[in-house]
């Protein structure tokens, strides 16, 4: 106990400047310090700085449906340009159902589906998104799971990159967005206190397409409610007509932009948004506006609303062109910003939303604070009076450390702070004394046996130590449940509560030996104060 | 007197044993009552238990009809019959301001229902109101959240005893999980009598208590074990009664810091800790208590094992570091 070894006296002076440090930058005011010390601070969680949190679903079942839709759209082409008669061409379950009007051909239609469509299936050497079977006169094409759950999986991808760039061009600080599990994105914007308008940003799918309107669809027909095959009825908002009959194929899409920008329009003055194509787009757009469809009209077509159905006076070969919808100023630049940054594969289903103001954030800040220094004080009140200035007071140095290696290290590894995790250090700096407590008991244990007080002292720790680990031990078992099982706020407490252990436990241990040790050489006491 | 340490004997020869069986049976009682209380009436998802918007789904909405004070009886007229579920209106923070709740219906989506919502309360409270949504948890969120509260209790007691078991023997690790389940179960009924919310973070404050629980229950019987391999010819109930004492001025000691600091969070922590303040301190003294009469008594009627085959006293774990004489 007199001796203290050397690399017990480094590792606490070590961790006593190593707290100072990177605890500084939380006190001065930012951009006080030189360059050279270190500057993280502190990492508050939403509900501290206030700001939202979106949890968001990519809608597995519309991509599936659109994934079906589009493959029967692509099978009518292919037969179409074979000139394989059919009939009954339609989604089944999780498949196609097609039938072969000319039996001599069924087998040419399966060769040519099965080679010319099934795209081969992403992680599977040799497979395919789906089988083709014949089944008499009739084709039947039946998707894999695995097609879908990989559908799934690039949907989400592409959504994280989408809905951070959307973001960035919002301004938002530093957002995070991560994705959670198969299907899910956790959205977390800090500062930004207005939900509905993220919700706005990033929950519009803004998938555009070019379609030819079909202007030859009876409207007795269409009054029945049946539409021909391949052609769909939309709504429109261009303030002209309700609904739009539509081709399903779309010519040209949203993915073959390049640029959009809200401009004016020369003539009339009305804000439009001018887009322009990639070569595959300019190429595509000039046939479809070609000689043979002068007069007809196509539709711009927005989230599967008809935002504009101009007629083609002529044909549009410059890759470029300007939407003039039922625009203010303020939604062509929000449309502009969204086709910039690209449509998401599929719709996001907001699934759970919360949102705290940064005024409230700052009040629970204030009176984490308080509470804090209200803890530390009341316990150092306590110990001073218990045990006295010298064991008290030793105690009370070692916490002031521990809570010093608290705030540092979530400092450095940038833990998020949370009100909960307030809590959790409130609760880890009373916990933190207990080893203290174990040591000292055990120390008035000894003396009772009759040991003299060095051989008391040191039979205290060496005795407590086992007790002390144990009892932490439990601690952090419970706080790993939190992180696996807990959400936000939640996962903060844990994060806090296992730093805390861990430091307290050293600070305890070591701090008060290399003090107590030092008291033991100089004053070569007869007695514990404590007993 | 000063430290004040000195007063507290340094022996203690208190029976906590021979109290043992008023104790278990005022244990059971209350667990049994706590446990009826907690799960009736036979409710999905939450029972007895008033159910935060985190484990039954639903929206929170703040209302300012700021300068003017917010007329929360007309809030509440325009939300009724709406089929919003158990609608609650709250004053929060300043007069002006309020907190609704309520439930999104089955099958509705939750952006429309919010902006339902909005309209009637702009109806009903005049302009200007402005609202901001504080949070919406779909029903599908909801459950998933409620199963990995409950499965992140479950592993954690069960944690508890394989860690016990693995350190001490199969009765100590009984012992301290009969505890764990009645501290627990006590929290529980007490969340369930005063009406605090059940949420993400009493579940929080619940495992904390586990932890502390166990932290509690190691202390004791660490010194049980010691004393049963130094002791041998000892009666079990005698060195249960000496462990206990032995460790008792550490229990106060450390349970008087935890709740002191506690309390300040309780009425210097705002609202939002308020709750959870409550539930700790009330586990640190359940947690306490049942170290003593719930954890040690199970090893009492159970006994240890064979006490003569165990080697003469040997640490369980050796301190690593200098510690020279």
């Amino acid at each position: 106990m007199l001796s203290i070894s050397r690399w017990k006296l480094v590792a606490v002076v070590l961790a006593t400047v190593f707290g100072i440090l990177f605890t500084l930058p939380n006190v001065v005011p930012q951009g006080a310090l030189p360059a050279w010390l270190p500057q993280p601070r502190l990492n508050l969680g939403l509900d501290l700085q206030g700001g939202s949190y979106l949890l968001l679903e990519v809608d597995t079942a519309a991509l599936k449906t659109e994934k079906l839709t589009n493959t029967v759209e692509d099978i009518r082409q292919t037969l179409r340009n074979e000139k394989i008669a059919f009939s009954d061409l339609a989604v089944v379950g999780d498949g196609v159902n097609v039938r072969i009007t000319d039996p001599a051909r069924v087998n040419d239609a399966l060769n040519v589906i099965q080679n010319n469509q099934a795209a081969p299936l992403a992680g599977a050497p040799g497979g395919r998104e789906f089988t083709v079977r014949r089944e008499g006169d009739r084709l039947r094409l039946a998707f894999v799971e695995e097609a879908f759950n990989a559908e799934a999986g690039r949907a989400v991808e592409q959504s994280i990159e989408i809905i951070r760039r959307r973001i960035d061009e919002l301004g938002t600080r530093e957002p995070t967005i991560i994705r959670q599990g198969v299907d899910r994105i956790v959205v977390q914007a800090p500062g930004e206190s207005d939900p509905e308008r993220l919700k706005n940003v990033i929950g519009q799918t803004a998938k555009l397409t070019f379609q030819m309107v079909d202007e030859t669809v009876d409207p007795a027909i269409a009054a029945s409610g049946r539409t021909p095959p391949g052609v769909e009825l939309l709504p429109s908002t261009d303030g002209y007509q309700a609904a739009y009959f539509v081709n399903k194929r779309a010519l040209v899409t949203g993915e073959m932009l390049t640029d959009a920008r809200q401009a004016n329009d020369p003539q009339t003055g009305q804000p439009v948004v001018s887009f322009r194509f990639d070569a595959t787009g300019a190429r595509r757009f000039g046939q479809a506006t070609g000689a043979e469809n002068v007069g007809k009209r196509f539709a711009i077509i927005l989230d599967g609303k008809v935002i504009s159905a101009p007629r083609i006076n002529e044909p549009i070969t410059g890759g470029s062109g300007q939407i003039t919808g039922n625009f203010t100023f303020e939604t062509a630049n929000d449309l502009a910003v969204l086709l910039r940054a690209g449509a998401l594969p599929a719709p996001l289903k907001v699934e759970e939303q919360r949102t705290v103001g940064a005024e409230l954030g700052a009040d629970a800040v204030r009176a984490g604070q308080i509470s804090t220094a209200v803890g530390f004080v009341a316990i150092l009140v306590f110990m001073l009076l218990a045990y006295g200035f010298l064991f008290g007071g030793i105690s009370v140095i070692a916490l002031l450390v521990n809570g010093l290696l608290i705030i540092a290290t979530m400092s450095v590894t940038q833990a998020t702070l949370t009100l909960p995790g307030i809590a959790g250090l409130i609760l880890t700096l009373a916990v933190a004394v207990d080893a203290n407590v174990l040591i000292y008991e055990r120390m008035r244990d000894e003396i009772r046996a009759g040991r003299t007080v060095v051989a008391a002292m040191d039979a205290g720790f060496s005795k407590a130590m086992s007790t002390i680990i144990d009892a932490n031990v439990t601690t952090i078992l419970a706080a790993l449940i939190m992180f696996q099982f807990g959400s936000g706020p939640v996962k903060g407490f844990a994060w806090t509560l296992s730093i805390g252990v861990i430091t307290s436990v050293f600070t305890a241990v070591f701090i008060t030996q290399v003090l107590l040790a030092w008291w033991l050489r100089s004053a070569r006491p007869k007695t514990l104060p404590i007993v | 007197m000063w430290p004040l340490i000195k007063l507290l004997p340094i022996k203690t020869n208190f029976r906590f044993v021979a109290f043992a069986r008023l104790a278990a049976i005022v244990s059971g009682v209350l667990v049994i009552a706590s446990l009826g209380r907690a799960m009736f009436p036979f409710e999905p998802p939450c029972g007895g238990l008033a159910c935060g918007i985190d484990f039954k789904g639903g929206a929170m909405l703040e209302v300012s009809t700021a300068p003017r004070a917010v007329d929360l009886g007309a809030a509440r007229a325009a939300l009724s019959d709406k089929g919003l579920g158990e609608v609650q209106v709250q004053a929060f923070g300043a007069p002006s301001e309020a907190m609704v709740r309520f439930q999104i219906p089955d099958g509705a989506s939750a952006d429309a229902t919010v902006a339902g919502v909005q309209q009637s309360l702009r109806q009903a409270l005049g302009e200007p109101a402005t609202f901001r949504p504080a949070a919406v948890v779909g029903p599908k969120v909801s459950g998933e959240l409620l199963q990995s509260g409950i499965m992140g209790l479950g592993l954690a007691i069960l944690l508890m005893l394989v860690y016990i078991w693995f350190r001490f023997e199969l009765q100590f690790g009984v012992g301290a999980v009969v505890g764990l389940f009645h501290d627990v179960i006590l929290t529980f009924g007490l969340i369930a009598w005063t009406g605090m919310e059940f949420s993400l973070t009493t579940i929080a404050a619940i495992l904390t208590i586990i932890g502390y629980s166990m932290n509690d229950t190691v202390v004791v019987f660490d010194r049980l074990r010691e004393n049963l391999r130094k002791y041998k010819k000892m009666p079990l109930g005698e060195v249960i009664d000496l462990s206990v004492n032995e460790t008792l001025s550490r229990t106060v000691i450390t349970g008087l810091t935890a709740v002191l600091a506690l309390s300040g969070l309780a009425v210097f922590g705002g609202e939002a800790l308020y709750e959870f303040s409550l539930i700790m301190i009330f586990g640190i003294v359940i947690g306490t208590y049942s170290s003593i009469y719930v954890a040690a008594p199970v090893i009492l009627l159970w006994g240890v094992r064979n006490r003569d085959e165990e080697p003469e006293v040997l640490p369980p774990m050796q301190p690593r570091g200098g510690l020279q004489p």
